[in-house]
């Protein structure tokens, strides 16, 4: 057990550290359309730097960066409180997607343009009658002379509206069992076959996007991974998408508890006990956040994958997150009531941490099963 | 950076976890507890092993590995729950090791580590003057909190008190002196806390064990009880609850060896989220288990009243709680 950074590993972080001392953006501005030119913008400057999807193999345009490189980086950027960049689901998904089990022309078409974000992809996964059963999925497509032919609606799709890609999971065999009937295409999002409407979510903004596919096209040459494998090459990039989570994540809440321990400082509350006793609870769980990822990083190195380990972060994540919002609501009273405010923002925006990117309740059955070997209900 | 253990820690883990399943199973536990005595034999295969020594210099008779490899140890016989003293002579030892003169240091460690001449040190809790095993003791460490000392064994006043924890033995000690304590006392309590909450993590562990393994087996509705979510998301929690308490130790057993700086916020962190999550997790293992785990029969229990008993001792999570808040920086 080594907990240090050995001197490659430090030498890394340094590097990083004045990297983002020097171009980090800082603050994002107001607005939906601001923010992603701004992010985009930013995206830009890391690729240009080398610094966009660091995971990536070298040949394909990355930096082949270790898994503990990965991890200093993301921990960098959340301290530095660096923006995202905009095409983070292409970088996290829809890349590593390609790379693994796309072919040689798909690699060389998709790939640049995620890095430099001139594409911006989208994930057309959830449907409004599957989301935590996302194998029951319906959107249909069809061979129809050399391409396939797809409709049906897809739900919760962030960037949407901003994206020229979507990684779209459809139903191609309907006679199949659910997991083996579904293919995983590339599907162009400018056509007039595609529909975006914007979904209102409680906070008054609207991230996310409902898709109404009717009669889209998408050409035989987009569709990755085989028929009828869409359902592992998904699952590849559901794991992906949790791996990303874990010591990035409890460095952002680390981050946001420090603001609210100011915050509690400032109005003389640091002396109450029950407070007291809160935000130690958080502070305690944020860094066994820290901590688990870390030895769950350490297992993935040694067998390879990323284990269902990253469930729990993502479980424990989105816990703390709503208790330490909740926190701030009872510290700050009506202020953090009222529309508009940061922490009221906050507060409402953290319910939905226990829902995207796998429920909390999914989650749990993830650990039950894998983890613990215990029998399916289903 | 590497969080998982070395090939030699990992042999010491599996030589641990091996030696208890045949040596100490829970019908010996049971055996142990109903009686109130310890076993001699696995105390004195223990002290053949060198583990009372594991954390102590080779200058004084030790093995002089670290805190770490202790907390192996101390993890592996909260998972047996082993009736032994080997915890709370370790312990001694930390303290000593952490706080004593040098002249102290030369006359009590070689004794604690080969376990001929054991140590113990009194609890922080509500009852000042209770000391695990003390009786046969050679050294008590006694008042850490506020008048930090050691005193002979054999000069002490020791009476024996029944805990619900019968599967280690406790008494409650006076002594009019004592030579003092004049070290790092606090360091000693902080790394003291940590194995103990490694004992912790092993017992929610084996407790989680028994559940789960209960959950697979035991059938209602025609189903393995194991397949309804009521049940199977709360063996998650207890899955969630150990990995955390084992994470938070681990680390801080680390710190005490390479970052020392780290070590404070880290104990107290290790304690406050182990003692929770022992109780915690005993306890949701006694609901899933039903009925059965209520009854005498069950050795369940067992590891549910040592994990009450060892969240209250050297400090309770509230207590340690406290600690992270000042250190976290609230006014």
């Amino acid at each position: 057990m080594d907990l240090t950074l050995t001197q490659a590993e430090e030498a890394f972080r340094d590097q990083v550290r004045s990297w983002l001392g020097e171009n980090n953006p800082g603050p994002e501005p107001e607005g939906e359309e601001a923010k992603f030119l701004f992010r985009r913008d930013w995206q830009q400057k890391m690729h240009e730097a080398g610094w966009a999807g660091i995971s990536w193999p070298k040949e394909y345009g990355g930096r082949g960066a270790s898994l503990i490189e990965q991890a200093i980086f993301s921990e960098e950027m959340a301290r530095q409180k660096a923006p995202a960049p905009a095409n983070v689901l292409g970088l996290v998904m829809g890349g590593p997607v390609v790379i693994a089990h796309g072919t040689e022309d798909q690699k060389e078409r998709f790939l640049e343009p995620i890095l430099s974000a001139a594409e911006i992809w989208c994930q057309g996964f959830s449907e409004p009658e599957s989301g935590s059963d996302l194998a029951s999925l319906k959107t249909k497509a069809v061979r129809e002379n050399g391409s396939w032919r797809v409709s049906g609606q897809k739900v919760w799709t962030t960037y949407a509206h901003e994206a020229k890609w979507c990684m779209l999971l459809a139903r191609t065999d309907t006679d199949a069992p659910k997991h083996k009937g579904l293919t995983y295409f590339i599907c162009d999002m400018e056509q007039d076959g595609v529909e975006v409407r914007p979904l209102r979510q409680i906070t008054g903004e609207a991230e996310f996007n409902e898709i109404f596919f009717e009669g889209a096209h998408v050409e035989d040459e987009n569709l990755v991974g085989g028929e009828g494998n869409g359902w592992m090459v998904a699952i590849t990039t559901l794991m992906h998408e949790r791996a990303g989570l874990g010591a990035a994540s409890a460095i952002s809440v680390r981050r946001d508890l420090d603001e609210l321990i100011e915050v509690i400082n400032e109005r003389g509350l640091g002396e109450d006990p029950v407070i007291r006793q809160r935000i130690a609870e958080l502070k305690i769980g944020v860094e066994a956040l820290r901590l688990g990822s870390l030895r769950a990083l350490t297992q993935q190195m040694k067998v390879g994958i990323p284990g269902p380990e990253g469930s729990i972060a993502k479980w424990e994540w989105a816990m703390l997150n709503q208790k330490l919002t909740e926190l701030a609501a009872d510290v700050l009273g009506p202020e953090a009531l009222r529309p508009g405010t940061e922490w009221s923002y906050r507060l409402l925006r953290s319910r939905a941490n226990s829902i995207e990117g796998g429920t909390t309740d999914v989650m749990k059955n993830i650990v039950a099963e894998r983890v613990l070997g215990l029998p399916r209900l289903r | 950076m590497d969080f998982g253990f070395t090939d030699e820690q990992n042999a010491i883990k599996e030589t641990a976890r091996e030696m208890l399943a045949k040596r100490s199973p829970l019908s010996a536990v049971r055996e142990a507890a109903e009686s109130r005595t310890y076993p001699d034999a696995l105390w004195s295969e223990i002290r053949d092993l060198g583990w009372p020594g594991i954390a102590i210099d080779e200058a004084h008779g030790g093995q002089g590995l670290g805190l770490v490899e202790l907390v192996i140890l101390a993890e592996e016989l909260g998972y047996a729950c082993a009736p032994t003293p080997f915890l709370s002579n370790a312990i001694a030892g930390l303290m000593i090791d952490s706080a004593a003169s040098d002249a102290q240091r030369d006359r009590w460690l070689p004794g604690i580590a080969s376990g001929e001449g054991r140590g113990s040190i009194a609890g922080t809790g509500d009852e000042p003057g209770l000391v695990p095993d003390a009786e046969g003791a050679a050294v008590i460490g006694l008042d850490p909190m506020t008048e930090p000392r050691l005193v002979e064994g054999s000069a002490a006043k020791i009476e024996p008190v029944e805990l619900i924890d019968a599967t280690r033995e406790y008494a409650r000690v006076s002594a009019a002196a004592g030579e003092p304590l004049d070290g790092d006392v606090a360091r000693g309590l902080q790394v003291g806390a940590v194995a103990l909450s490694a004992e912790l993590v092993g017992l929610a562990q084996r407790a989680m064990n028994l559940a789960v393994d209960y959950a697979k087996e035991r059938q209602q509705f025609g189903r393995p009880i194991g397949a309804y979510q009521a049940v199977s998301h709360r063996c998650a929690g207890m899955l969630y609850d150990t990995e955390e308490a084992r994470s938070l130790t681990y680390y801080a057993a680390w710190c005490a060896g390479a970052e020392p700086q780290s070590l404070p916020l880290a104990a107290h962190m290790a304690k406050a989220r182990a003692s929770d999550a022992a109780w915690r997790v005993t306890n949701d293992a006694l609901q899933v288990l039903g009925g059965i785990g209520f009854t005498w029969e069950h050795d369940l229990h067992f590891l549910l009243k040592r994990a009450k008993v060892g969240s209250e001792l050297l400090g309770d999570a509230r207590m340690h709680r406290e600690q992270v808040a000042s250190l976290a920086g609230l006014a």
